[in-house]
């Protein structure tokens, strides 16, 4: 009987890209789980645009680019880029702007530079930075915590473009902190607004927390490594509770940092995305820690009220120095070196070498 | 002494994977006798042997049959009694496909042997004739690689701690494990042959923890000698030389050093069985157990096999394939290669044929993941040399360290874009070897060139200087003879 060959190893395993991203996108269930609680139907409508924008970008990305369209189009990395997109920009934002963000994300972000895995930025924050200095206005409207919309209203709001519907739209406590403080309100004062709840938004805490827990579930799972987000998380929660205890009127609390924006979702899902990402645990610590530390710095002193998608952009442009900085070489001992030069070509040395080490 | 203390030391290697055993330890059974035996005269790499027979010679079992060219091979013996019918190219055991030169030998079902040459004191023998001995059986390391054992025992420099490999790391052989519990105590025989021939104060069997049988069957025969029976973890791949040392005693041996420089030596376990049989009662090495499993057979199992059985006889034997049988491995699923045909005959380095169903995958652009670094238990950075050897940078394939990738695959498993790496380290390897052979021929040429232009130049300085003494011899004889003329 005649067998094919191939190269050894012949082991089989079920860890696959699409596994991955499948896994990510199910983390992310709480998260569209809350959003849905808080804003109804508009988050998924906003989902479904962005899915289906993504997949017929990606088909044609690779159509044009003569690439095998299915396999990589089921690896899932368009899916994934599309829903953290329509998670990330207002909820009623209207329908051609999560059209253009998604398009933006995977023919720029990601197919210009050469696809999954080659390319320097994550596709969904450039998306995201693209949208917020193209239409300022429409990124910054925020669904009110308070109001549920069903399909009906939902549709009118993403589709028709109303000019205006009472309640529909409030600020975020960054947002308001934000200006109130400049305003020169106490943090104190400014908390008793009604759109704080017990740390931050009344709607954004729990959001938050849906990612933490989806999060965790990566990370059990080891699709993710724990470096990262922890670094995240250090880098927020350090400077803020040195400024926090410096002074407790004019700086918000740490846990607020945490609580409000997109913070986790950031720490999570974000800045976990490994092609951007500087590697080994070092560079992780580090790269994380700079993506923490620029959110916070962005939001207490920058221009724009979050900063998330800035702080990672500037973090994946710094990737690649850390990993070159950090990694080096593994060095050779120079001794090791030296005897190699020396008796390279010796064939004692040689001879005894088994040339297969690990079958004796 | 401080030192000692301070010395990082880990009772396990970093990397490596948990992988699913597949193991069936059974019962080693024996097949009857194969009608054809076919005997490759192509070893490994560049090693031959040399057929010391003609075509229509009668063999007994046990008989060389084909001798060693060289230092680093080993003679044939044949495994049965018959007449050599041919010598002809055949399929051999080889990843490239090869045809190569194979003695036939066709048996003629009466298995009659040469008289063995016991030699039951072997401590009163002198260390080099024992070393004959076992180059005379044709032993080779029977983990898989076939390298042979003389030369490995050939002592220098010395040697403290033999290690007596049984981990079998990889899933699905279980051919050592059987071996063990069936013949534990010639195991022991064999190895305190291989620990008397090293003088090693030390021999330690090293058995993963997921073999309770054969380790007890090991620490009951080993009973009165001093040969240490140790558990080691069953992480793949805890059998690999350094590994197995750094999971023994702590130590790490440094990239690009080899392991006796630091006094270790291992050897597999069916090694030892083998020197027990060639020392203790003068039998060659013509049989070895293997282990025939995976999905495509219908009756896993080990196998006493005569070597150069055709593997369709053992399939046979083994009541033939299932509808999974798609591919034949000839060693583990980690390491093994894949053979072309099942005409092909069992060699010395043969522990496992496995069959089994293709499963393959689109292997998609790498994700950075990092997975892959984190499970090289040589601690490389396999994406790294990826791209490097992608790039035919070889230079930077030697800087970070690929000639110590011991192709243990576990990057290869892990890898979610299914991205063929240790493929690329091999053409990588290779490719860098060759590279070497031809600047080291380059600098040979260029030395005898440069020896050739100094012998020339010596040749002219010389003759420059004869012809100036010359001059001078006449110019003092023209004086002289012009002092004569004016006396
Ligand atoms: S095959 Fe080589 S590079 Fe890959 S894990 Fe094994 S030793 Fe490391
Ligand atoms: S495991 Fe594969 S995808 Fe991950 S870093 Fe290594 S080569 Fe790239």
């Amino acid at each position: 009987m005649q067998f094919p060959t191939s190269c050894s190893p012949f082991t089989p395993s079920n860890n696959t890209v699409q596994r991955m991203m499948l896994y990510v996108i199910a983390a992310l269930i709480p998260a569209i789980g809350t959003l849905f609680w808080f804003f109804g139907f508009s988050i998924l409508i906003q989902l479904f645009l962005a899915s289906c924008t993504a997949i017929l970008a990606e088909s044609l990305c690779l159509y044009a680019r003569k690439r095998s369209v299915l396999p990589s189009l089921l690896d899932g990395s368009a899916l994934l880029t599309a829903f953290l997109i329509a998670m990330a920009i207002p909820s009623i934002a209207p329908w051609w702007v999560v059209v253009t963000g998604t398009l933006f994300s995977i023919l720029i972000a990601k197919h210009a530079y050469g696809g999954l895995g080659y390319n320097p930025f994550n596709p969904a924050m450039v998306g995201y930075v693209f949208l917020l200095i193209s239409f300022p206005l429409q990124m910054t409207i925020w669904q009110s915590p308070l109001l549920f919309l069903d399909l009906n209203s939902a549709l009118t709001v993403i589709f028709l473009e109303p000019t205006s519907i009472d309640g529909l739209s409030s600020a975020t406590t960054l947002d308001y902190t934000k200006t109130q403080l400049h305003l020169g309100q106490s943090i104190n004062s400014i908390q008793q607004h009604a759109i704080f709840g017990f740390i931050a938004d009344k709607n954004k805490e729990f959001i938050n927390l849906a990612y933490l827990i989806g999060g965790l579930f990566l990370l059990k799972q080891k699709i993710i490594h724990w470096a990262i987000p922890t670094a995240v998380i250090l880098g927020i929660m350090l400077p803020a509770s040195i400024t926090y205890s410096m002074d407790s009127s004019i700086y918000p609390s740490p846990l607020f940092h945490l609580a409000s924006g997109a913070t986790l979702c950031a720490a999570f899902f974000i800045a976990t995305d490994p092609v951007t990402a500087s590697s080994g645990t070092k560079g992780h610590l580090i790269y994380g820690f700079l993506i923490g530390s620029l959110i916070y710095c962005i939001r207490t002193w920058g221009g724009y009220p979050d900063a998330v998608a800035f702080a990672v952009l500037l973090a994946n442009l710094t990737a690649p120095t850390i990993d070159y900085y950090l990694k080096g070489k593994k060095t050779i001992a120079p001794l090791a070196k030296e005897y190699t030069r020396n008796n390279g070509s010796n064939l004692e040395v040689g001879a005894l070498a088994s040339p297969d080490p690990v079958r004796d | 002494m401080f030192n000692f203390f301070w010395r990082k030391k880990k009772s396990t290697f970093t990397g490596g994977i948990i992988l699913d055993g597949h193991k069936q330890v059974t019962k080693i059974n024996t097949p009857q006798l194969p009608k054809e035996l076919i005997y490759p005269l192509f070893l490994t790499s560049d090693r031959y042997t040399k057929a010391c027979v003609k075509v229509g010679d009668y063999v007994k079992k046990g008989q060389v049959i084909a001798i060693a060219d060289s230092l680093l091979s080993t003679p044939i013996h044949a495994a049965s009694s018959g007449i050599i019918s041919s010598i002809e190219k055949r399929l051999i055991a080889h990843p490239s496909g090869l045809a190569d030169d194979c003695i036939i030998l066709q048996t003629d079902g009466l298995d009659s042997a040469l008289e063995a040459e016991p030699c039951l004191d072997y401590r009163q023998q002198s260390r080099d004739f024992l070393r004959k001995k076992i180059h005379q059986a044709g032993i080779v390391g029977l983990g898989g690689a076939a390298f042979p054992t003389a030369k490995k025992l050939s002592g220098s420099p010395a040697i403290h701690t033999l290690i007596i490999n049984a981990a079998e790391c990889e899933p699905y052989i279980s051919c050592d494990e059987s071996l063990a519990i069936a013949s534990a105590k010639e195991i022991i025989q064999g190895s305190l042959i291989i620990q008397h021939i090293l003088q090693a104060s030390l021999c330690i069997i090293a058995i993963e923890d997921s073999k309770p049988d054969a380790y007890l069957a090991l620490l009951f025969a080993a009973k009165e000698t001093d040969i240490k029976i140790q558990k080691v973890p069953s992480i793949y791949p805890t059998g690999g030389e350094k590994q197995l040392i750094q999971v023994l005693s702590g130590e790490q041996i440094p990239p690009q050093k080899l392991v006796f420089e630091y006094g270790y030596i291992c050897q597999n376990i069916a090694t030892s069985f083998a020197v027990y049989q060639a020392v203790l009662l003068g039998i060659p090495l013509t049989e070895r157990v293997i282990t025939v499993t995976g999905a495509g057979i219908k009756q896993a199992q080990n196998i006493q096999a005569k070597i150069g059985t055709p593997i369709k006889d053992l399939v046979q034997f083994c009541q033939g394939y299932t509808e999974h049988a798609q591919q034949l491995i000839m060693g583990g699923p980690m390491m093994g290669i894949a053979l072309a045909s099942d005409e092909i005959a069992v060699i010395k380095a043969s522990n496992c044929l496995l069959i089994e169903p293709i499963k393959a995958s689109a292997i998609q652009p790498c994700i950075r993941c990092g997975d892959c670094a984190k499970v090289c238990p040589s601690e490389l950075l396999p994406q790294q040399l990826y791209w490097y050897s992608r790039s035919q940078q070889w230079d930077n394939c030697t800087d970070y360290n690929l000639a110590d990738c011991i192709e243990c695959g576990c990057c290869d498993v892990v890898c979610p874009s299914k991205i063929p790496l240790v493929q690329s380290f091999r053409i990588a390897k290779s490719e860098i070897s060759q590279q070497q052979k031809q600047a080291e021929q380059a600098a040979l040429a260029k030395k005898r060139f440069e020896n050739q232009q100094q012998r020339k130049l010596r040749i002219e300085q010389e003759k420059a200087v004869l012809l100036e003494k010359r001059k001078a011899t006449i110019e003092k004889m023209k004086a002289a003879a012009a002092q004569r003329k004016l006396n």
